[in-house]
């Protein structure tokens, strides 16, 4: 059995020392609005910027922190969390955002993009 | 289905044996046949004297099993060698298991005529229409005087016949042969108050007499009783206590208890392996229990045994507690009432004035072998409350367990009342249904989380009702957890963690995360502890860690809205505002295309702008001289003021005056929420300052402080702290309270909800603030001077920083992108947001009324949007 992994393309975003720690930064990656998270261990996450239940573009504004152990963001707008694992909101069944791959190569902070 | 049981009773636990075998035989291995005495189906006896009040013989009814009822056809004999049951209709039934729940039979003391016409017993619902028809006659009956009964028995029984003869319009006389009414359940001081409050709701009462003779005189009957006296009655109704009927049983040769009753084991089983006995008739291990809990329990026994499981009678559920309203008074007895346990100690707190008397009996102190005091007197035996049963649910279920307090302390008026949290799992709640604490707890866990629910998941509280406010209680500890704990990264409250903050030095949330929580914190500990690092004076609160822990607004210093832009408010102490500043605030709004709206507090927000325009905007104002408003922040907001003595013809103090130089002694404190004042120029009050947390009105000797106002969602009137202040006397208490509230009050606890929980309430505040009880006033006063001292605009302290600066950005790819994502459209001439869908729509009056409306057709428009701080 295979796994179809799909290819994903790489969009530079900034050096990696724009990125403080448990802070969240938005970014504009090929049209989309990316909000990408550094938490404390140094694990980089990024989301849909798109709080999906407001609709503003704020998530990166978020608070970070954890669930449980499990790294999360928390909405500015009406305080849901979001798995920053998965995109989950741990608040509201059913409401999600989509989770991006995030690398660093040569101190840059990447994004990848199907 | 291919055994047989045959249920010989058709009573409460007879009812219950099948209906607790119908639940859980899902495969149907047990057809059941019920034979029952009376003609009625199975009704509910507690209730037998509501009947008299109006309930129905239906109402009482309890629900069908749908299994083979035979009513008024009682067992007549057992053939234990065939397994056979013959009824009184000459019917025979096999049975593999057979069950005796046949209850018991009043007992009527030998004495000569208790067979004649007008005596009866109080058993079944029969007895009961029995008696009404002869009270209804008696009652009817010509003559002079009011007609009488005398009721033999002055126990639990026999208090309810007399209430239900009073009921019917009879006088009732109670005749009881022990020195006190209900002689098992009360003492002797319980006895007394009992019979006192009774008597005083007119009833008779003879105690420590009996009946000797009943005689019929002329219509009537004559009690003659053992002390001579001899009493009238239309009726006499003996209700003298209850004996097993257990007459089927010894026939049948099965081993009988020494007083009576079917003797059983632990699992209710008799002397014969195929027959069992519950409730009334059993003698279990030789004891007879004529309450209906215990019975309840021995067919849940029997029940799950008919089924192959282990259940056995355990202690708890032989619990004889009683409470219940007899004649009007409250009476409960529970555990060792009688103090008969050897050593057992009794404590006392009788009040005949209020007419209240509770016992607890305690374990004496008893000593270990090697003399040292093991039991100092707290284990709970058992009680009485007579007048007031109040505490009845908390105390029995500690029957067995150490008292949590003194027990004098316990059932003193205003004493210890006991949380639902003393009680250990293994405490009894429901003794009716022998359910625990800790079934009720687990019954939450499992998402049972109201009283219905509690009921219909575990059966507490559905028969006698009385542990209904104890459930409440186990709810509020369990459902709504009054945990103190911040968040689930720390265990500790807002106020102790400002304690470890000040007192340990810790100036970063990792290092205190470390220490004294656990994982990376949240959004309700990370902004809690940047205020309390705030309040501590740690500098810029986007210097280091602490950036990381604000929230949206304060990591922007502005008011998010809902598109995702934000709202900028300068200072404008105590609301006063220069035309040249007017006018920088209408360029800069109009330059940035900012949405402008007074407040509520006296001051001007501008909304819509982005996060990249912040600084820009910033610029501008901090040039113009003006400075952070700390409308985004837990920090006070205004000082609202009138204008006073200034300009006011009525104004008795400088208001104005007063309101900036405390605005500005006070900006950018931060809190556990946000606080408003305001001050009035005199008694009009028109800075409504009784609606901010702490508002000052002049007087003509001075101010008066009042504390613990807000608007909002919970209005409240702010309450005078100390009147005619001098200036200086005014600041340095308002110093000492924002100092104490800041230190002591929890996460989002504005003043008001935080004076109220402080025990002493605003009394208490005075003493600390005014009095200086505490002796921490020094220690308040300098800490309000270090921030005084400290205080700088954190807007400037960005513009001054590249690389806060920095953080002022659309993308950090395209840092002067707008978020393409925010659209505006214009209303009555300023730029808002896109109307949110479903959400917010334009108001439109459009009123329909007969008369002319200038400019009529035109719609008048209405939006509200955010402000910052009103």
């Amino acid at each position: 059995m295979t796994t179809v992994v799909p290819d994903l393309r790489w969009h530079d975003v900034c050096d990696l020392a724009r990125l403080l720690p448990e802070r969240g930064a938005a970014a504009l990656v090929d049209g989309r609005q990316v909000a990408i998270f550094r938490t404390h261990d140094g694990g980089l996450h990024a989301v849909d910027n798109i709080d999906p239940i407001s609709g503003a573009a704020v998530l990166s504004r978020g608070i970070v922190g954890d669930r449980g152990g499990v790294p999360t963001v928390a909405s500015p707008v009406y305080k849901e969390s979001f798995s920053l694992l998965d995109g989950r909101c741990l608040d509201a069944d059913g409401v999600s955002v989509t989770v991006y791959a995030v690398r660093i190569t040569d101190g840059r902070v990447q994004i990848g993009i199907p | 289905m291919n055994r047989q049981l045959v249920v010989i009773g058709n009573g409460m636990v007879g009812h219950r044996l099948v209906q607790a075998l119908r639940e859980r035989d899902t495969r149907r291995e047990w057809h059941v046949t019920v034979l029952g005495e009376e003609t009625r189906p199975a009704y509910d006896r507690v209730a037998l004297s509501s009947y008299v009040d109006g309930t129905t013989a239906d109402e009482l009814t309890l629900p069908e099993l749908g299994v083979q009822l035979h009513l008024g056809d009682p067992a007549v004999a057992i053939d234990r060698a065939a397994r056979r049951v013959r009824t009184a209709s000459g019917r025979t039934l096999s049975y593999d298991a057979l069950v005796l729940a046949t209850g018991s039979v009043p007992f009527v003391p030998p004495v000569p005529g208790r067979d004649l016409p007008g005596c009866f017993v109080y058993r079944t619902l029969d007895d009961l229409d029995a008696i009404t028809a002869a009270a209804e006659a008696a009652v009817a009956r010509p003559g002079p005087g009011r007609r009488s009964a005398v009721v033999v028995g002055g126990g639990l029984l026999g208090l309810e016949a007399a209430r239900a003869l009073r009921r019917l319009g009879l006088s009732p006389q109670v005749v009881e042969i022990a020195p006190r009414l209900m002689p098992v359940q009360v003492d002797e001081g319980g006895g007394a108050l009992l019979r006192r409050l009774v008597e005083s709701s007119d009833l008779a009462v003879r105690c420590g007499v009996s009946v000797t003779a009943v005689a019929p005189d002329r219509g009537r009957l004559t009690a003659t009783l053992s002390d001579g006296v001899e009493l009238d009655a239309d009726l006499v109704v003996f209700s003298a206590g209850i004996r097993p009927a257990d007459a089927l049983a010894r026939a049948a040769g099965l081993a009988l208890g020494e007083r009576g009753g079917v003797l059983v084991d632990n699992r209710c089983r008799t002397s014969d392996e195929d027959v069992w006995a519950i409730g009334e008739v059993a003698a279990l291990e030789g004891r007879t229990y004529g309450l209906v809990a215990p019975g309840y329990a021995m067919a849940e026994v029997v029940a799950d045994r008919l089924l192959g499981g282990q259940a056995t009678m355990t202690p708890a559920e032989l619990d004889m507690s009683t409470q219940l309203k007899m004649l009007g008074v409250d009476v409960a007895s529970f555990g060792d009432a009688q103090a008969a346990t050897p050593g057992a100690l009794e404590v006392v707190v009788d009040d005949p004035v209020a007419g209240t008397y509770s016992k607890l009996v305690v374990s004496g102190p008893a000593r270990s072998d090697s003399g040292e005091l093991v039991d100092g007197a707290r284990t709970l035996l058992g009680g009485v409350l007579v007048g007031d049963a109040s505490r009845f649910a908390s105390l029995r279920p500690l029957v067995g367990s150490p008292l949590p307090a003194d027990p004098a302390a316990m059932i003193a008026p205003g004493g210890v009342e006991l949380g639902a949290d003393a009680l250990p799992d293994s405490a009894q709640i429901c003794s009716c249904n022998a359910v625990t604490k800790g079934a009720i707890t687990s019954a939450i866990a499992g998402g049972a989380h109201d009283v219905p629910a509690l009921k219909a998941c575990t059966r507490a509280g559905t028969s006698c009702g009385s542990c209904v406010p104890l459930l409440k209680k186990v709810l509020a500890t369990e459902g709504v957890e009054v945990s103190k704990a911040l968040c689930e990264h720390f265990g500790q409250s807002r106020a102790e963690l400002f304690e470890v903050v000040a007192g340990t030095g810790i100036r970063t949330f990792s290092e205190l995360v470390d220490r004294f929580g656990r994982g990376r914190g949240c959004d309700i500990c990370k902004p809690a502890i940047a205020s309390i690092l705030a309040s501590l004076g740690t500098g810029h609160v986007h210097d280091g860690e602490q950036a990381a822990l604000q929230d949206t607004n304060d990591h922007f210093l502005a008011n998010l809205q809902r598109n995702g832009t934000y709202s900028v408010v300068p200072r404008l102490p105590g609301g006063e505002v220069s035309p040249a500043q007017l006018i920088t605030i209408g360029e800069v709004a109009r330059d940035f295309g900012l949405y402008t709206k007074i407040t509520g507090g006296q001051r001007i927000d501008m909304f819509g702008a982005r996060v990249e325009q912040l600084p820009a905007i910033w610029r501008r104002l901090v040039d113009a001289g003006f400075e952070s408003g700390h409308a985004y922040g837990k920090a006070l907001r205004t000082v609202k003021s009138c204008v006073g003595t200034t300009w006011c013809r009525y104004g008795v103090q400088d208001s104005v005056g007063l309101a900036v130089a405390l605005e500005l002694r006070y900006r950018g404190l931060r809190a556990p929420h946000k606080f408003k004042s305001g001050v009035s120029g005199c008694a009009r009050e028109c800075a409504e300052a009784r609606s901010k947390d702490f508002g000052i009105i002049a007087t003509e000797q001075g101010w008066n402080l009042y504390v613990g106002g807000n608007g909002g969602f919970t209005p409240r009137h702010a309450e005078l702290l100390a009147s005619d202040l001098d200036t200086e006397q005014l600041v340095t208490i308002i110093d000492r309270f924002l100092m104490f509230y800041i230190r002591t009050a929890d996460r989002l606890q504005r003043t008001a909800s935080w004076i109220e929980s402080l025990e002493g309430g605003l009394e208490h505040l005075r003493a600390v603030v005014v009095e200086d009880s505490l002796g921490i006033c020094a220690d308040l006063e300098a800490a309000m001077e270090k921030h005084v001292g400290s205080y700088a605009d954190e807007w400037r302290g960005v513009l001054e920083d590249e690389e806060k600066l920095a953080r002022f950005v659309s993308f950090v790819n395209a840092p002067d992108t707008p978020d393409a994502t925010i659209e505006v459209v214009r209303e009555r001439g300023q730029p808002v947001p896109l109307p949110a869908p479903g959400v917010r729509q334009p108001t439109e009056l459009r009123l329909r009324r007969p008369c002319a409306v200038i400019g009529a057709g035109a719609p008048i428009t209405a939006h509200d949007p955010a402000g910052a701080d009103r």
